[in-house]
């Protein structure tokens, strides 16, 4: 087997005398794309920042691969409409790229025609691309992109899940992604982590839609005409196979932002 | 037609009103007005102290507002309290402090209204020194941590990740504002400071194609509100400081007649 680009070994997050994530584990193999799902609240997000290092775990250990590139797509990136930027210019923060480097890398991503356009005026999903694009001017081995197809309509979502395919196999990137969306992203995907704080099943996503585990997490959904879910307050993870945490709750430390 | 101290008020706001336009636009665009005024009134606890200790009254402004500063960053970091009741708490308490400070000091008289609200007529050639010499190494600053700022503008967790070191860049900005607040006081006086940030930031924004371009548009704002405010001061025999912010308050509604450029 190969070196994991990241490895999450029994991570704990404690915050507010609440368990956040409860010895989470999970590696990251070159060129797979891994899918985070889970009710609101079952520390997503959490787990992706613990994996960026912009969270500290409780308890746990994380493991990069050495010299890692990371290119990162947050969850939200609200423009306040007091800023004046251009697209080119967002690109090139905190990089130095050539115009050609610019054009290629919004090439990829179908928004060629948004290079000289103001970042506060672009639609959600033309934002998205934008962000993609501006992730793989970093040549990274890893993306990791939070709720990449948010504020977008169906289409525009199976055209990006389609897009980060696409930019796996281009590239060779693996990708590690949080999803509300159960039905697209099941398509798209080579691993589905299914998380409520702990993880309750993990595997392919033919293997995961099977699980009992899954089901009570998302037995609503599954129903052809329902597409909003709820956590299923009778779950309590009787059944799942994760052990108990031995942070002390209370302890956490502070969030950094 | 202008007398002597006119000319060095003149002088002495544009120097003020050169460092506040650029630093202003990131207190637009950072959320940080209020954030601001905490400085800002934290600055009459420097004034005491300072007199207090028989230490110049505006390194010792500097001093405070950079305690505040950080002890700001660091209560948010604990997330206690959301941030803007610990601006509210650090803020009044600073401004009460050193009004108390103030009332003990029987043997001096200070001109409390003159903190307030400006003494900028009452500048002479030392200030004027201190105000350029402050504005250059604010605006050195500024230049030096120019981009990331903007990218941690955009995006924190973002800029963090791409490499940005978010808390030193931070923390920067804040010495620099404590530095720049420290000689806005004498040109508007401290209740009205963060106006000199936010209202010549705020007017040029439709005007701007580039954050560069909205931090010269505002410099150049402020240069404006200063010279029309003074002016008017001098022609209606208004007090000078609150006659700038209101020059500032007007040029700020009549460019939002003009239409905006894509």
């Amino acid at each position: 087997m190969a070196e994991a680009l990241l490895e999450l070994e029994r991570i704990c997050l404690v915050r507010n005398k609440r368990h956040i994530l409860e010895n989470v584990s999970c590696r990251i193999e070159p060129g797979e794309i891994v899918t985070l799902i889970g009710p609101n609240g079952a520390g997503k997000t959490s787990l992706l920042k613990v994996a960026l290092g912009l969270s500290k775990s409780d308890s746990g250990r994380v493991q990069r691969s050495a010299e890692l590139r990371i290119g990162y797509m947050p969850q939200k990136l609200i423009v306040d409409r007091t800023f004046p930027l251009s697209v080119a210019r967002f690109m090139r923060l905190t990089g130095r790229y050539s115009d050609t480097e610019l054009q290629q890398a919004l090439a990829e991503v179908g928004a060629e025609r948004l290079l000289a356009a103001s970042l506060a005026n672009l639609s959600g999903g033309e934002l998205q691309r934008v962000l993609l694009g501006r992730a793989l001017l970093r040549k990274p081995q890893l993306l990791v992109l939070d709720e990449p197809v948010q504020g977008v309509d169906v289409q525009g979502q199976v055209d990006l899940f389609e897009l980060i395919g696409q930019l796996r196999d281009d590239f060779g990137c693996a990708v590690l992604m949080v999803s509300h969306d159960l039905h697209l992203v099941m398509a798209a995907t080579d691993r589905v982590i299914c998380l409520n704080q702990h993880i309750c099943c993990t595997g392919t996503p033919e293997a995961v839609q099977r699980d009992e585990q899954f089901l009570k997490l998302f037995g609503a959904a599954i129903l052809p005409h329902l597409a909003i879910y709820s956590h299923d307050a009778q779950h309590r993870h009787a059944n799942c196979p994760h052990q108990g945490c031995c942070c002390q709750l209370g302890e956490g430390t502070a969030h950094v932002r | 037609m202008f007398a002597d101290f006119m000319v060095h008020a003149l002088i002495a706001g544009i120097g003020v009103a050169l460092v506040a336009g650029p630093i202003g636009t990131f207190v637009v665009w950072r959320r940080m007005a209020y954030f601001g005024d905490t400085l800002a009134h934290s600055a009459l606890l420097g004034v005491a102290l300072g007199f207090l200790l028989g230490v110049d009254p505006q390194l010792a402004v500097m001093l405070v507002c950079l305690l505040v500063a950080l002890l700001l960053f660091f209560l948010q970091r604990q997330q206690r309290l959301p941030s803007d009741t610990l601006l509210g708490i650090l803020s009044h308490s600073a401004l009460s402090l050193g009004l108390v400070c103030i009332a003990f000091m029987e043997e001096l008289r200070i001109d409390l209204l003159a903190y307030l609200f400006g003494d900028i007529l009452a500048v002479g050639g030392r200030d004027i020194l201190m105000i350029y010499l402050s504005a250059c190494v604010a605006l050195g600053l500024l230049l030096l941590i120019w981009r990331p700022l903007l990218a941690i503008c955009l995006h924190e967790d973002l800029a963090r990740v791409e490499g940005v070191r978010v808390d030193l860049v931070q923390l920067s900005f804040s010495c620099l504002l404590a530095l720049v607040v420290a000689i806005m006081m004498k040109v508007v006086g401290l209740l009205l400071i963060t106006s000199l940030f936010i209202l010549p930031a705020a007017a040029v924004r439709r005007l701007s194609r580039s954050p560069e371009q909205m931090a010269l548009f505002a410099a150049l704002a402020g240069v404006v509100s200063v010279s029309g405010g003074l002016y008017g001061s001098w022609h209606l025999d208004t007090p000078a400081g609150p006659s700038i912010v209101v020059a500032a308050a007007l040029l700020f509604a009549l460019l939002q007649l003009v239409p905006a450029r894509q």
